[in-house]
């Protein structure tokens, strides 16, 4: 009786254990594409971390296998939709995307590099401000909401269409106030509970937070199709849950706050493969 | 106008049911990181300890702490250490003290402080994402840390 608890016990320790610590595992996108997964850190983050993680490697053996292949990808539903819209005709100028980039494959390269300053603006954009600005400036449409479906869906076919590619954001130059907010904001302890996005996902990546694999937090894989609402999540939604969970009060998606922690967040992965849309829990 | 102020803080111990030893969360002394005296006036209840440290909606302490006595509740975090044995390895002053404000005994330490009211940024009401309203309190109240400590006493190493 004693021995089978031994063995149990025994059991119960080694898959925690097991799931303490990123999987040794790689990612080749339908069988062709190779994912960077994991890279040496960008040399601005090289005094906290050797090395930058992709979510990716924090998730269960089914949920990484479904991001390998596209037809078993829920979020490429998403990017359908979104290819259909980029040939569609909105707003009364009669255009649609294609009417300026032609196919959608011309935009391979552009998703790595945002957010990004931007000059006639003056400040940093993301991409959904770009996609934005070119609804409301050169279609006449109206602007989709932040992180709202039609946005968050064209955001994963631009990022689709760019897998594979290094995340490469610049953070120097004119970029680099909104870049210093953004990391203070990384390192804020917010909240009742006082906890900064560094505490759990810089200190704490691997480890377990009751039922929760901690990532290090990274947004190369974003949009992420989430298994939990079944549909795709923009990195600003997902930096509001987290500060919702610190008992704070958050900022919303779109606010310059999030603006600058993207840029932030999305320089951390600087070397890793653009991902998305990937799927998580 | 003296009164009125008086009226007001009756008022107030009333709606929080307030006992005349209760100290409050600003009011707590520290002694190198320990609270010596109860701060609720009361002896704590481990059975009821033993429910804050597993329960989500209250301590839920086991989000970051493992601990064997609670093998009956899923999901033990690893982000602190494993309880087992505190009561071995800390007096119950310093266990109060770690439980009401950890910072004090682990400076910048992860662990939430559970019996504070102040100098939080941007503090929420509760998991909503909005701003903190009039009803802002602890974490737990004074007799859920005694509680808590009361079962944190029990925790020791056979
Ligand atoms: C209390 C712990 C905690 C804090 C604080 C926290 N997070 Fe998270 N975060 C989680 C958990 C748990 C998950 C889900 C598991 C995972 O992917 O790490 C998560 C997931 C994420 C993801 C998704 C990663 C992926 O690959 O899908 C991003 C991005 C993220 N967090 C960014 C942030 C940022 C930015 C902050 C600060 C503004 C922050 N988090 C603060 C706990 C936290
Ligand atoms: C967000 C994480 C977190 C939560 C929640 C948390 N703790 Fe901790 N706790 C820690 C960490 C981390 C330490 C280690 C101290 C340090 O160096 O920061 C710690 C240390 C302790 C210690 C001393 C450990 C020892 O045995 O030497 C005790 C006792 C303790 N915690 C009790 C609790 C109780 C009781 C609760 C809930 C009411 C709780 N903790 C909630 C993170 C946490």
């Amino acid at each position: 009786m004693k021995k089978l608890t031994g063995a149990i016990l025994a059991t119960v320790f080694t898959t925690t254990l097991a799931s303490a610590e990123p999987v040794d595992d790689t990612l080749i996108l339908n069988e062709e594409t190779p994912i960077v997964t994991r890279t040496a850190a960008p040399a601005h983050l090289s005094d906290a971390l050797d090395e930058v993680l992709s979510g990716w490697l924090f998730r269960g053996t089914e949920t990484r296998a479904m991001q390998s292949d596209d037809f078993d990808n829920p979020g490429m539903i998403f990017v359908e939709q979104a290819m259909e819209a980029w040939e569609t005709a909105d707003g009364t100028a009669g255009k649609s995307c294609s009417s300026c980039h032609n196919e959608i494959e011309s935009m391979a390269g552009v998703k790595p590099t945002y957010p990004k300053w931007d000059e006639n603006a003056g400040s940093v954009q993301t991409l959904q401000m770009q996609m934005n600005e070119c609804r409301t400036e050169r279609m006449g449409a109206e602007a989709w909401g932040y992180d709202k479906g039609p946005a968050i869906n064209m955001e994963a076919a631009l990022s689709s269409v760019s897998r594979g590619m290094p995340v490469n954001v610049a953070i120097d130059g004119p970029a680099q106030s909104a870049w210093e907010q953004g990391k203070e904001l990384y390192y804020t302890r917010t909240g009742q509970l006082e906890l900064s996005c560094a505490n759990c996902h810089e200190d704490n990546y691997g480890n377990m937070i009751r039922a929760d694999h901690l990532s290090q937090g990274q947004i190369n894989g974003f949009p992420v199709y989430r298994l939990k609402n079944t549909k795709l999540n923009g990195a600003h939604s997902r930096f509001k849950g987290c500060i919702r969970d610190t008992r704070a009060e958050t900022y919303a998606p779109g606010s310059d706050e999030f603006i600058a922690l993207e840029l932030y967040v999305a320089s951390r992965g600087n070397g890793l493969s653009v991902e998305g849309p990937s799927i998580r829990n | 106008m003296k009164n009125c102020f008086i009226g007001a803080a009756i008022g107030a111990m009333i709606a929080t049911g307030l006992h005349a030893e209760e100290v409050l969360p600003t009011n707590v002394a520290f002694n190198d990181g320990a609270i010596e005296q109860s701060l609720s006036g009361a002896p704590g209840d481990p059975n009821n300890g033993r429910i804050i440290v597993g329960d989500k909606g209250q301590g839920n302490c086991v989000a970051c702490h493992e601990v064997t006595d609670l093998a009956d509740v899923p999901f033990h975090g690893e982000i602190g250490p494993m309880l087992d044995g505190a009561g071995d390895r800390w007096s119950e002053a310093e266990l109060r003290g770690i439980v009401a404000n950890a910072k004090i005994m682990f400076e910048g330490s992860m662990m939430p402080s559970f019996y504070k009211t102040e100098g939080f940024i941007r503090p929420g009401n509760a998991y909503t994402g909005e701003a903190a309203d009039d009803t802002f309190g602890p974490l737990l109240s004074a007799q859920q840390i005694e509680d808590v400590v009361a079962y944190l006493v029990t925790l020791k190493e056979e």
